[in-house]
Parts: structure tokens; sequence; C-alpha cells
């Protein structure tokens, strides 16, 4: 039986506890990262219920259990930087700041949805927000990451690009040529993994032959640095020294978050897990309990946490009210936006 | 024709800065046909972006770029490898406007050339332009000499939508007069090559010289062909088909693709749906064989000839 990953062995918790206590970032940075975190955790409970309510069809990949990534890898950008993510998007979605209730209509394919409802979950966008979607072909959105950080560069404007994958892109070719190319051109890239330990059912076991992802920096001549991605300080503290980098002109930095998928990989997957209770033993490393944990130790209340829990809540609560009363696009518009 | 499309890209280069070249052997070596002779010297490094070997990224780089406001050219050095490029082209560049609601554009054009009858064997030879006029929200553009080359050039990149620019290797030496000035050829209008009475015979790129060869034998017979060059073939001008075949009532249609699930079965079906009433005859095609495709002599064997039209225009005149 494969055992859980080593960040999760014994003592990660402790770990985790001394980093946050180590962090210079104010206690006011960190409760916005946990009301942030029940955002995205409301979002994807909301999201699997309408799911299966019926209210859209196709399915949605919940990225329940990696909150702590989205979080703490946005927090590490600017405003003006960009991100590019996979259908496991919504928390970079909301990290990057869209609004919810377009997000929320976006699921429910309504004409208000951020994507006019053409998307739906898979193809969130707001460019105007630097958010430039989330891409439904895996590693696709890889190289044209590399390729919006090199108009960056080309144009000196000093942002970054921030592309976000699953463990399962970094098997694909996409992947690879754009490391290769990104280093080559020095573009001004972040590429953050999020090793959640299963492309749909294939355990990386089955899948990597090294023990962490971001070994695979090494042969291309970039740095590569493997964190807890189920606490947003050390993703905060990873992606902000390879923004860093990446606007001192240093070129691209691999950012291996090893994380958790609570869920099956998508709403409609329904074959059968290679160590179903294996997969179930990783809710141990729930990143908002750990989170919470941390916070009241650094100072925070009970009822402060309560809060901004029931704030996220209330957020979902309208999202979901606005994307029910939306209309959908009307019919007529369907071939709209093809070319421009 | 290769001077032309440099002259083109040239002159849009300068008009627009952003503009930006990728590939592999397009810098001092000019493009693996010299379509880019001279580009490197006179807009750098930057702009004309010599790269690795990696048709995915590249194509997947170009899309970046072009969702970032910089118009961007990639170059596959021939057609048969726009398999490594196409998710690049077909899942992403073509559809990325539609599914984000038309929040970005994707001015990205792809060139890439037919290179057959070189003996070149079955990687180095295919013409796969029915694949890409599959795929909704691509243009495919094929011209068949310089004139059109340059006009359709500056089109595409004006148009800036996810464009494949086919050429053809045979083509490039041809030498045809050129508009001085950067005049623009609509998209979706084909070319009358020859006007005729009897019979239309539709085509383009490496065919349409076949093609008018043919004519002009079957006119010392008495048979008057009208010869189009479709030019684009997304958009297809199925009104300027239609209406020639209204006016001839038969139709030939003619390329150097094989013949199943080609190009020429989309014109065919495109008459039959706006002209059938006039045709006088069943509609024929002239194609490549369905084979992988050899080297040696054998090639000559798969490919169609100015013969092989000849033939089928006097079939459909029976």
């Amino acid at each position: 039986m494969k055992s859980l990953p080593a960040a999760w062995q014994a003592g990660a918790l402790s770990a985790v506890k001394n980093i946050i206590m180590k962090t210079e970032l104010d206690l006011n940075t960190l409760l916005y990262w946990y009301e942030q975190m029940w955002t995205i955790r409301y979002f994807e409970d909301n999201a699997i219920g309408s799911f299966r309510k019926g209210l859209f069809t196709g399915s949605t990949h919940p990225c329940i259990g990696q909150e702590a990534i989205a979080v703490g890898a946005g927090a590490a950008l600017r405003e003006t930087d960009q991100v590019l993510a996979t259908y496991r998007g919504h928390g970079h979605a909301i990290a990057k700041k869209l609004d919810v209730k377009r997000l929320m209509a976006e699921l429910l394919c309504k004409e208000t949805g951020c994507s006019g409802g053409r998307g739906g979950s898979m193809h969130l966008c707001d460019v105007s927000k630097g958010f430039w979607g989330t891409n439904a072909v895996v590693a696709a959105h890889i190289p044209i990451a590399g390729g919006v950080a090199l108009s960056n560069k080309l144009k000196k404007n000093g942002r970054v690009t921030a592309v976000f994958f699953g463990d399962g892109s970094t098997c694909e070719g996409a992947f690879f040529e754009t490391l290769n190319m990104a280093v080559l051109w020095k573009v001004p890239l972040v590429l953050v993994c999020e090793n959640n330990g299963f492309a749909i059912s294939v355990p990386t076991h089955m899948a990597i032959p090294i023990e962490n992802i971001a070994q695979r920096a090494q042969g291309f001549g970039l740095p590569g640095v493997t964190v807890d991605g189920n606490d947003p300080v050390p993703v905060y503290n990873a992606v902000s020294e390879a923004a860093d980098r990446a606007r001192r002109g240093e070129g691209p930095t691999l950012v291996e978050c090893k994380t958790t998928r609570w869920e099956r990989h998508s709403a409609i997957s329904a074959g059968k897990y290679e160590n179903e209770e294996e997969a179930m033993k990783w809710k141990k490393v729930d990143p908002i309990p750990r989170f919470t944990k941390a916070l009241l130790e650094k100072g925070a209340t009970e009822f402060q946490l309560k809060e901004l829990q029931e704030r996220a809540k209330k957020v979902n609560d309208e999202a979901m009210e606005f994307a029910l009363k939306s209309e959908y696009p009307k019919p007529e518009t369907v071939g709209d936006f093809v070319f421009a | 024709m290769a001077e032309a499309i440099n002259e083109a890209i040239r002159h849009e280069m300068r008009r627009d800065p952003n503009i930006i070249l990728l590939g592999q052997d397009i810098g001092a070596y000019g493009g693996t046909f010299g379509v880019y002779k001279g580009l490197l010297d006179e807009f750098g490094p930057e702009r004309v972006r010599d790269g690795p070997l990696c048709e995915a990224a590249t194509a997947g780089f170009g899309v970046g770029l072009a969702i970032s406001g910089m118009p961007t050219l990639v170059e596959i050095e021939f057609m048969d490898f726009m398999t490594l490029a196409s998710d690049a082209m077909c899942n992403q560049a073509a559809k990325m406007r539609y599914f984000f609601g038309g929040q970005v554009r994707v001015p990205m054009i792809i060139r890439t050339p037919i290179v057959n009858r070189l003996g070149l064997g079955a990687q180095h030879s295919q013409s796969l332009e029915a694949w890409l006029m599959h795929v909704p929200g691509l243009r495919v553009i094929i011209p068949s000499n310089a004139f059109d080359a340059k006009g359709l050039m500056i089109a595409a990149i004006r148009d800036g939508n996810p464009t494949v620019f086919i050429e053809h290797v045979r083509l490039y030496p041809n030498k045809a007069p050129v508009e001085e000035a950067d005049e623009p050829i609509p998209l979706g209008k084909l070319r009358v090559s020859r006007e005729g009475k009897d019979a239309t015979i539709a085509t383009y790129s490496g065919m349409v010289k076949p093609c008018l060869d043919a004519a002009a034998n079957l006119a010392r017979e008495g048979i008057e062909c009208e010869v189009l060059d479709l030019r684009t073939l997304a958009p297809l001008d199925c009104e300027g088909i239609c209406a020639s075949v209204r006016k001839t009532g038969r139709l030939v249609v003619a390329h150097e693709s094989v013949k199943t699930a080609g190009a020429g079965a989309e014109i065919a079906q495109t008459a039959m749906e706006g002209a059938f009433d006039y045709l006088q005859a069943p509609i024929l095609r002239v194609a490549s064989k369905d084979l992988p495709i050899p080297t040696g002599k054998l090639q000559d064997v798969v490919f169609p000839s100015a013969v092989d039209v000849e033939e089928a225009v006097r079939k459909v005149m029976e």
C-alpha cells in the first residue's frame, strides 16, 4: 500500500505551525486568506450541489482540499499579473478577485456569467482582472502562459504570469517543451504545480517515477521547490520568491505544492480508485482546520473566524441567488464571438 | 510567391511593431524555404524569434502572444507537422474567443507549406487542408500565385483571427506582378482564373496550374472550362462556386490531397445544395489516391495530373 506523501507524515502539522509563527505577515492579511479559503470551499460545495441538482450539465472539477494554494499563490501576485489555470481553477479565479456572482452564473451557463455562459465550469475568464482563463485540455495552457509571459518581457511591463496545473500535466509534452523555452528565453513565468496525488484515478506513483515533481526543474535549468500546499504561508513564500525572481528578469521557477483532492476528479467521475480508503485519509490534512488552529495561536478569536466564515457563506448564497435568477443566453446569440 | 509573402509580412511588421515571428530556422536561415529572407536583419531577434524544435510549445507561445495583443506568425516547416501544433491551433486558438465570451482576440497565423512531388515520402508530402476546414473558428487560406499570396497575407494579418496560411513549395518560385500598394484581398472570394461556359473546374493551390493547362487543351477540342481558384477554403465562397455551376451546369473539383473526406467533397456538396437544378452531369473529383505517399517514381501514380483533369471534364461533358 502506498503511504501518504512525505509532506503529510508525522510532524507535518507542527512544521506548519512553526512556519506560521515565523511569518512576518500581519494577522489581518492572514484573516483575509482565511475568508478566501472559505469562499472557495463554499463555492465548490455549491458547484457540486448545483450539478447534482441538475442546474447545469457537463461536469465540474472541485478544488476542495486545495484552497490554500490558490489563496497563498494569489496573495503573492500583483493585481496586474496574469493567471492561467486548469478546469480545476475555480479557486484561482476567486483568489484573482473575480466576481463570485458571475463565476457561479458561468457555471450555470447564464448570460451574466464571466464568459457569457459559453464556457461553463471549465472556461472561466475575466481579462479585466488579469485572469486569462481556465483551460480544459491538460497542460495546453502552459505554453500559452509562456507566450503571455513572453509578451510581458517584450513589452517590459513588469508583469508576471502564473500558471497553475496538476501533477498529471507534468507528464505532458507541452509542459516539458514550455520549461525548455521559458528558461531559454527567460520569460517571467511562475509555474505552480498542484500535486494532489491523482491524475483522474491514476496515483502519482504509477505515473511519475520521482519523489518530487520539482526535481524535474533541474534538468531544464530552472529552480524547483516543493512546499506544503495545504498551508497558504509556504505557498505564499515560494510564489513570492518566484515572482520576484521573474520580475528581476531571471526567468521561470517551478513551485510544487503537495496537496490533497477530496472529491473525485470531477462530478461525473464514477470509476473505482486504486485505494479509496487511502484517498479518504487525506481529509486529515484539510487546510482549513490547520489554518484555523494556527490563526488562533497567533491571536485570532473564535468570534472573528466565525464571522469571516459566515461572510464567505453569504457571498456564495448571494452568488447562487444571482446565478439562479439570471437568464440563459438567447439562442440567436449562439454564433457570437467566433471571430473578432 | 515566397518574395510576395515576404513583402506582405515585412510591410505589416513595419506598420505594426507588435507583430512577432516564431518558428525554427526562421532567423539567419530565412525560414525553411526562404520566405523570411532578410527579416531578421530588419527586425532583429526579439521579433524574429528562432527557437527550439517544439511545434506544440511554439504554437502555444504563439497563442499566448496573440491574446496579449502581439499578432504572431508561427512557421510550421512542413504541413505534415501540423499534427504537432494542432492542439494549440484547433483546441485553443480556434475556440478561445468563443468560450471566453469574446474577451480575447487571437491574431495568430500558422504559415505552413505543402511540400509534395519532391520524393520526400509519406511524412513530408501531405495536403491536410481538409482537417483544418473542419474546425470552426479557423480561417484556411491557400493561395496559388504571388499576387494572391501577398494580398491574402495582408488580409489575414489585418483580419486578426486564427488562420492557417497554406503555401506550396512548388509555387514559391511563381512570379507574378503584385500590387505595389499593400492591398488586402477579401477572404472568402474566389478568383475566376479562366472564364468558360461548358464546365466548371473548382480548384486551389498546386492544382490551379494543371487545371489551367487542362482547360487550354480542352479548349482546342471546343470545350470551354471555367477555372475557379478558391483561394480560401474557410470561409468558402459558396455563392461563387454555385454561380459558376449555374452557368456551366457541370463541375469537376480538383485537389492534391487524398480523395476521401477531402475539401472536394465539401465543395461538391456545396454545389449540390446551391445549384442542383442546373447540374447536367454528376460532379466528379480529381484527387490523390487514398494512400500514404510513396517516394520515387511511385509518387507519380498517386498525385493527380492535368491529364486526369481533362479526362474528368470529358466525362462530365458526355
